[in-house]
């Protein structure tokens, strides 16, 4: 389980008093679950992913990760336990699609050590759970962003840690992409028991995907619960001001929001 | 492009890493080993390196051997020096600051060096720490103030380091620099003058084994710290916070990559003088035939580059002999189009 308590984290800055990023925010995400991230832009979703990951670090409230606070982990221990899929990779230089999600085992080498013939399986083994076998020799550089973000996945199950922190992996995708990365991590879900937080501002994804959802804004938590119950048209409206129909859909099997129109 | 067929087995798939590295240096490794051995061949007289090795002529009466080991090696030594340094510095700073254009000379670390070392010869300071003399202690200190300036700026937005502000920086401080160079020279006697000015064209008038001992020192500190980085220049290359989740440690990293690189840039520079776009051209050419795997390509780039600038000289001294061109001007004249062909490739 991962357990983040009373969390508070504000950016450094040259006013005597910084602006708080994250104010006292908890919340507990249980082992094979996928928990969503919802919020305006500038709620502090990012951020709290990054404070998870160990890249920030809080100045106050901790994380702990089955009972073991992050800080007292060294950087590659964390990196064994959780990855972190970013919204959108640009490579400066031509990677293949192989070299990327070896880059995955970084974690479990040594500092000299070369990826040997078990990092090569589990690289192989991440590309086949991510369709993107067929692409191992590809240069990165010239996938489609859809291609491009299930590699990117694979380089992070590639690090064999059974939780994933995503940051809008959808973002910058069409609705195809975006359908079939959704797919994807369900399926990942499902199969490899890969806990997931998810950060997003699709609500329709966070409906389909999560099991619950953290409600964030102005970097407070404002509700955390089962997704059924959390996103409703009220917290909609409390989360974007914005007047919404929440529906459950029989044929999508999930709560779907449509957004009618600005509130008052 | 030998090696690049190599590397790739039977079906498609290829060799394992270390297989590839071995094949990259010894690829790479023999074409610097025949430069060395073949370029101090080649100049106004001619000699043969049969004669030049023959043990059993006296080294007296060995005129082939006197002219190879006295005359002409210290001169493609130190090209060979100063290529890897500049070329593996140039690899660094691309993958550090994730931008393409990044070298010592467009960061402006190369002019920082030469208005250290500019300074140290153009006033006779004379001390030494740890064994390393004036030139290069100061040519050191001028690519690291400068290094420091750019970079600083580059990072002082908290959004990551942006191209823009990181070239155009460099060119301001190159600028800026320059304008200090000029001020030195003006200073300076009118013999002085002249060879400060031959000497900022870049030449590798190196007659004796002594400037390049002293070289050494901060260069064999640098490639230490260089043997470090490969694999998490791969990680920082895709971006410092993904490097920095997968357990890089980024902040110590940027620190021996810089410390590293400006010690390199330094140490060459204190050499040679600004040999301009070696740390451009040889990585990207070397990128071009061995991928982007940094523990390919630094091992790859020290090698060529060192290849690449004896072969440069070889241009230098023979295009006009029996007069001897700066190889920097060769170097300039290759390594511009170059250069904007990468600029107009990305853009």
């Amino acid at each position: 389980m991962l357990e983040v308590t009373d969390i508070s984290f504000a950016y450094p800055s040259r006013r005597a008093v910084a602006p708080r990023v994250l104010e006292g925010v908890s919340l507990q995400v249980h082992r094979g679950s996928v928990v969503g991230l919802l919020g305006p832009n500038g709620s502090g979703k990012t951020t709290l992913l990054k404070v998870v990951a160990g890249v920030l670090k809080p100045q106050s409230g901790r994380v702990l990760i089955e009972g073991q606070a992050i800080e007292q982990l060294t950087r590659r221990d964390l990196a064994r336990r959780l990855a972190v899929v970013a919204q959108e990779t640009q490579t400066t230089f031509d990677f293949t699609v192989i070299d990327m999600v070896l880059m995955g085992r970084y974690p479990h080498l040594g500092a000299f050590q070369l990826e040997g013939a078990s990092d090569q399986a589990i690289a192989r083994d991440a590309l086949a759970a991510t369709g993107t076998a067929a692409l191992e020799a590809r240069p990165f550089a010239t996938l489609s962003g859809g291609e491009k973000q299930r590699v990117v996945i694979a380089s992070a199950l590639a690090q064999a840690s059974d939780m994933l922190l995503l940051d809008e992996p959808t973002a910058a995708l069409d609705l195809g992409y975006q359908f079939e990365i959704t797919a994807l991590l369900r399926r990942l879900n499902l199969e490899r028991r890969t806990t997931m937080i998810v950060s997003t501002h699709d609500l329709n994804l966070a409906a389909a995907l999560c099991e619950r959802v953290v409600l964030l804004k102005h970097g407070r938590v404002i509700a955390h619960g089962a997704t059924e119950e959390t996103l409703t048209a009220a917290n909609v409206r409390l989360l974007y001001d914005i007047d919404a129909d929440v529906q459950y859909h029989p044929r999508a099997g999930h709560l779907t929001v449509v957004p009618i129109g600005r509130s008052r | 492009m030998a090696v690049h067929a190599d590397t790739l087995a039977a079906g498609g798939r290829r060799a394992s890493v270390r297989q590839r590295i071995l094949w990259t240096v010894a690829g790479f490794g023999t074409l610097a080993a025949a430069a060395i051995l073949f370029a101090p061949l080649v100049g106004s007289t001619r000699i043969q390196l049969g004669t030049a090795f023959d043990r059993s002529i006296p080294y007296a009466d060995n005129i082939d051997a006197q002219i190879f080991f006295v005359a002409r090696l210290p001169r493609v030594l130190a090209a060979a020096l100063v290529g890897s340094a500049l070329a593996v510095s140039g690899v660094v700073f691309q993958a550090l600051l994730r931008n393409p254009l990044a070298s010592p000379d467009t960061l402006g670390v190369s002019a920082g060096a030469s208005l250290g070392a500019m300074m140290a010869i153009t006033f006779n300071l004379d001390f030494s720490l740890l064994g390393v003399s004036a030139v290069p202690l100061a040519s050191f200190a001028g690519s690291l103030g400068a290094l420091a300036i750019v970079y600083g700026l580059s990072t002082a937005r908290r959004r990551g380091t942006s191209a823009l502000v990181l070239l155009l920086g460099g060119v301001t401080v190159q600028a800026l620099l320059s304008a200090v160079i000029a001020f030195v020279q003006y200073l300076a006697d009118f013999t002085q003058t002249f060879r400060n000015v031959r000497w900022l064209m870049g030449s590798l008038d190196v007659a004796s084994y002594s400037p390049i001992l002293a070289a050494l020192v901060p260069m064999a500190v640098a490639w230490a710290g260089f043997a470090t980085l490969p694999r998490m220049l791969d990680l920082i290359s895709i971006g410092s916070e993904s490097a920095a989740a997968r357990g890089v440690n980024i902040e110590r990293t940027e620190r021996i990559a810089l410390v590293s690189a400006s010690l390199a840039t330094g140490a060459a520079v204190s050499l040679a003088g600004p040999v301009s776009f070696v740390g451009i051209i040889v990585p990207h050419l070397v990128r071009l035939i061995v991928g982007a795997d940094h523990r390919l390509v630094l091992p790859a780039s020290a090698l060529f580059g060192a290849a690449f600038l004896i072969g440069c000289d070889l241009i230098a001294r023979t295009v006009i002999a029996p007069l001897v061109l700066p190889v920097g001007i060769v170097t300039a004249i290759l390594g511009g189009p170059v250069f904007l062909w990468l600029l107009f490739r990305r853009l």
